[in-house]
């Protein structure tokens, strides 16, 4: 056996290209979209190496200093550094929008399989609530329930995570009402599998596929909503580091030309929505080689 | 559909937490105050009879009395409604045009750098919040350069008496012949309109191309190309008006995502709209005022998906009803 790393690195390395020749420019828009989400985990993981004052230093330098070389990108009002800000807010703003992302896809893959399954007056009454809800603007929702539950992290990503339900509901439920009628899924009846087998075991892993796409643009979509609420001033409460509340923050300052106040904290949230966004959509079009074509 | 919206609006609304009633007689009142302000309110009945009193509410168009202020909810939001129209109207002209014709474009050079970059302009704007754009387009235009007014509806010197007929300051302005107020409106409409149309663009321009590859191989457009049509009118005409029906489809479905961004508009440019409404009365806890705006919301949302099924029929005589 003549194997060594360097010869792992270069398959692994062909390998890549080779996918990237394969699937054209989905391929790195993916990878993009993967590094781009990936360096703002790592940014949030490792944010006490990174940061290099604390986010609450109130005497980390002069007041509303415009970015230099120690102030990357300058300090705000209340003399914090808003580089260091901006690394900490990234743990809030991924937590709640992941966290959130995963709350409703439990609830609407879940609900959508048993639905599709099951079929009659449980499936019309709860297909209609849910096409009720899908039309709704999510962001009046999520503000209904931001307010109804109060400001706190974990009341935020509850009320983020209501409005997606429907969304993956509807897609699993159409998924499993055709998949339903396939010949294996017969089969599995006709051998004497139980309902639930049949739908955990057969029908399951074939609709979760397609919502790992949905899943990322989920994700880029929570991240906005998130952000939005904080910026209305619902959410979370003050003690707590978040791009949104920082933009709302910094909009004082705007007419006085402080632009990096609001500058950065507005970027990173677009970035990394872009990073989700971008991840999705190449994923959709690998995914979907009818797509490709075009 | 509409009756299930409006059964969540009350459950939520219920189920908020602070008691409107305290609030409004301040922490100290007395017990049996308290008690004739409930009675008085009918916060006392079972929730079914105020459910159905509700219902029948909305029925008869009347939303209630304000808690905070002493005035109907009717009232308000019909003042406030024609900002966040004239906001919307305005974007959706702004994202029709842009979206439309950058994805059209986009299609008939596909795969070329330029559709790339189409492309690559429509996954971005959607993942802009709208509020960060307002606000940088309010710092480049508003206080950068200086040539933009970046907040409400008018300037100083317009006068309020000016807009009372309908409450739509383009229609007022233009009824009453008054253009130097219609520049000022309009002028301030810029801002807040294009960061709306912006953000909506990008959808559309994805939306549009994705129809419009479709349409562009399908045997017509052969057989027009094949009769020596030149090629832009065969794009912007033969195919451009058989891809509009799904995107006009769509467009029903964005109206969540237009009133959405209309809400953080006017919140950036303090804009005096629905969505401000909203928000204020958030804050001072004002239970029928959220609930009514709510409503309006709904209802406006069923409207327009009406509106849209209706301009289907009149666009696509293929489809009847």
């Amino acid at each position: 056996m003549n194997f060594s790393p360097a010869i792992g690195i270069g398959r692994l390395l062909s390998g890549f290209m080779s996918f990237g020749k394969k699937y054209g420019i989905e391929w790195w828009i993916m990878i993009i979209g993967a590094l781009i989400v990936l360096a703002i985990i790592f940014m949030a993981v490792c944010a006490r190496i990174i940061a290099p004052f604390s986010p609450y230093d109130q005497n980390a330098g002069p007041q509303l200093l415009p970015p230099n070389e120690k102030h990357i990108m300058g300090t705000d009002n209340l003399q914090r550094d808003v580089w260091s800000r901006i690394v900490f807010g990234a743990q809030t703003i991924l937590r709640v929008a992941i966290l959130a992302a995963i709350i409703s896809s439990a609830f609407g893959i879940t609900l959508g399989l048993i639905s599709g399954f099951t079929g009659g007056f449980f499936d019309k009454t709860l297909s209609l609530i849910m096409d009720s809800v899908y039309s709704f603007p999510g962001l009046i929702l999520a503000i209904a329930f931001a307010t109804m539950l109060g400001p706190g992290v974990i009341n935020i990503t509850l009320a983020v995570a209501v409005i997606y339900i429907p969304t993956y509901f509807r897609l699993v439920r159409g998924q499993t009402l055709s998949i339903k009628e396939e010949l294996y899924v017969e089969a599995a009846r006709a051998i004497g599998a139980s309902r639930t087998t049949i739908l955990w075991q057969y029908i399951f892993p074939n609709v979760i596929a397609t919502t790992v796409v949905i899943f990322s643009l989920n994700v880029a979509d929570a991240i906005m909503i998130e952000a939005a609420l904080t910026y209305v001033g619902l959410g979370l409460p003050p003690e707590i580091v978040d791009w949104g509340m920082d933009l709302a923050m910094g909009k004082k300052f705007l007419v006085s030309g402080q632009w990096w106040l609001i500058t950065f904290p507005g970027a990173m949230i677009s970035l990394l929505a872009v990073g989700f966004t971008m991840f999705g959509e190449g994923l959709s079009e690998i995914l979907n080689p009818r797509l490709l074509e075009r | 559909m509409v009756l299930v919206l409006l059964s969540i609006v009350f459950v939520v609304v219920r189920i908020m937490p602070g008691d409107p009633v305290s609030a409004m007689l301040g922490g100290h009142a007395p017990e049996s105050v308290i008690e004739q302000k409930k009675e008085e309110l009918g916060l006392n009945r079972p929730l079914a009879v105020q459910y159905i009193d509700y219902l029948l509410q909305i029925c008869r168009m009347d939303l209630g009395e304000s808690m905070v202020f002493k005035e109907r909810v009717t009232k308000a939001i019909f003042q406030k409604l024609p900002a966040t129209i004239e906001l919307s109207i305005c974007a959706i002209i702004i994202t029709l045009f842009l979206g439309i014709f950058m994805g059209a474009y986009a299609a008939d050079k596909r795969r070329s750098l330029r559709d790339y970059g189409i492309r690559f302009y429509g996954i971005i704007i959607y993942c802009i919040p709208v509020y960060w754009l307002g606000l940088m387009l309010q710092l480049i235009f508003g206080i950068w350069l200086d040539v933009l007014p970046i907040a409400g509806r008018t300037g100083p010197r317009v006068f309020a008496s000016t807009f009372e007929k309908t409450g739509f300051y383009i229609l007022d302005t233009l009824l009453i012949q008054n253009f130097s107020a219609l520049g000022d409106v309009l002028i301030h409409l810029v801002l807040p309109g294009v960061t709306l149309g912006l953000i909506l663009s990008g959808i559309f321009v994805r939306l549009t191309r994705a129809n419009m590859l479709d349409i562009l191989r399908s045997d017509y457009i052969l057989a027009a190309e094949a009769r020596g049509i030149p090629h832009y009118k065969i794009v912007y005409k033969h195919a451009l008006k058989n891809a509009f029906i799904p995107i006009l489809t769509m467009m029903g479905l964005q109206v969540a995502l237009l009133i959405a961004g209309a809400i953080l508009t006017e919140t950036t440019f303090s804009w005096p709209g629905m969505g401000r409404l909203l928000l204020e009365r958030i804050y001072l806890r004002d239970y029928p005022t959220i609930q009514g705006t709510i409503v309006v919301f709904a209802l406006f949302v069923a409207t327009i998906s009406l509106i849209v099924d209706i301009i289907y029929a009149i666009i696509d005589p293929r489809i009847r009803y």
